[in-house]
């Protein structure tokens, strides 16, 4: 596989105010040669998982588990296709073990977006507290992290983040902030 | 036993065998995933070969990075070798494959009952679950018990022109792996790559 380009696309350094947070994520995806899609699903999700469906150029389908899409998109990476997984929080608090055995070690790029669930208006405590285990996992395997709340920053900070995970052959984890996405709120 | 399985008339084979077995027939640098412990021991002591990818923990992915490879490189056939014990980790992963149908896909799975790495406990399945039974209800309708080593090797090449994926289970003793996998992931992972032709070396 020819190594990603070193280039972040002139498009990513200015802000694309006209467009939502999932057009954003599906076209920097799109633009990074990232065709695989497996999720578990998320409510918040649910516009870029259905752009994602619709787009013949993404192979996009949910799984069981989370650990499940990990291993899927590793799999392909090392056959030479590119992957990303979508879930939510509670979905990454599965993921500590795969983690630690599988994409850290063997210098796998996984690309994760995370949908951020327990913070900003939660509404359901045990969500709250999962979300308080995700940053110290990925802290403690010191895996790059970003949380992203500002759709001015999206492009910028996804784009570059999936470069950077190729190149250096290391894990990401791009959280949704409910800043960036409205979230879920309990009258929704 | 339930009498409803069809197991009772499998002949318990030996891993080490097997996976030799298979491996002699792998002509076309066809990928084999190796499943955490026993299998991927008795696949490296088979004789190392470029396309096979050695698992050293992630108990029970062993399919789903098959998957991964086999939607990656379509025209390359991709075998996984999984445990029984991993596998009762991630049924779930069995609908998914069934649901994508990759026909270059071949899972086999070991099933001696037992953890054996951990020191031979009985899995919970052992003696009640069909693991055929379980791929079939989870929509992998092309699922065979492999009757002995002859119908192994049989259901292997019918595999490799199949027209869906594939699974076979065997029933295994309860002996271990006879050699153990250089534990070095890197490397591992580096080398499959080129195996798959996705890099050259340095």
């Amino acid at each position: 596989m020819a190594i990603a380009e070193q280039q972040t696309s002139s498009q990513a350094t200015h802000a694309s105010s006209d467009k939502s947070w999932h057009d954003i994520v599906l076209q920097t995806l799109k633009r990074n040669e990232i065709s695989l899609i497996p999720y578990v699903p998320d409510r918040v999700l649910t516009p870029l998982i259905k752009n994602l469906h619709a787009d013949p150029f993404f192979t996009t389908f949910a799984t069981a588990r989370e650990e499940e899409a990990v291993g899927i998109v590793s799999g392909a990476w090392m056959g030479g296709r590119r992957g990303a997984v979508l879930m939510q929080t509670s979905g990454f608090a599965t993921l500590a073990n795969t983690l630690a055995s599988l994409a850290v070690p063997y210098q796998i790029p996984l690309i994760m977006f995370v949908s951020e669930r327990g913070t900003l208006g939660e509404f359901n405590y045990g969500q709250s507290l999962v979300c308080r285990t995700m940053r110290p996992v990925l802290d403690s395997l010191a895996l790059e992290h970003h949380t992203i709340t500002r759709l001015d920053e999206l492009e910028f900070i996804a784009d570059r983040s999936i470069k950077q995970a190729v190149t250096t052959q290391a894990p990401v984890a791009l959280i949704l902030n409910p800043l960036l996405t409205g979230g879920k709120t309990f009258d929704k | 036993m339930n009498s409803k399985m069809n197991t009772r008339n499998t002949k318990v084979m030996n891993r080490f065998d097997v996976t030799s077995r298979l491996v002699a027939k792998l002509k076309h640098e066809e990928a084999v995933i190796g499943g955490i412990g026993n299998t991927n021991f008795d696949l490296w002591a088979a004789g190392h070969r470029p396309q096979n990818f050695y698992m050293l923990g992630s108990m029970g992915l062993a399919f789903p990075i098959a998957l991964g490879v086999a939607l990656a490189q379509p025209d390359r056939r991709v075998f996984a070798l999984e445990g029984d014990g991993s596998l009762l980790m991630q049924l779930g992963a069995l609908s998914t494959i069934a649901a994508l149908k990759p026909k270059n896909l071949i899972m086999i799975v070991m099933d001696n009952g037992i953890y054996q790495i951990t020191g031979a406990q009985p899995t919970p399945a052992a003696g009640i679950a069909d693991i055929v039974a379980i791929a079939a209800g989870s929509g992998l309708t092309n699922s065979a018990w492999a009757a002995d080593e002859e119908d192994f090797e049989r259901l292997v090449d019918a595999a490799m022109s199949a027209s869906e994926p594939s699974l076979i289970a065997l029933r295994i003793d309860d002996k271990p792996g006879v050699g153990t996998t250089r534990r070095d992931p890197v490397q591992i992972r580096e080398r499959f790559m080129h195996g798959l032709g996705v890099r050259e070396p340095l």
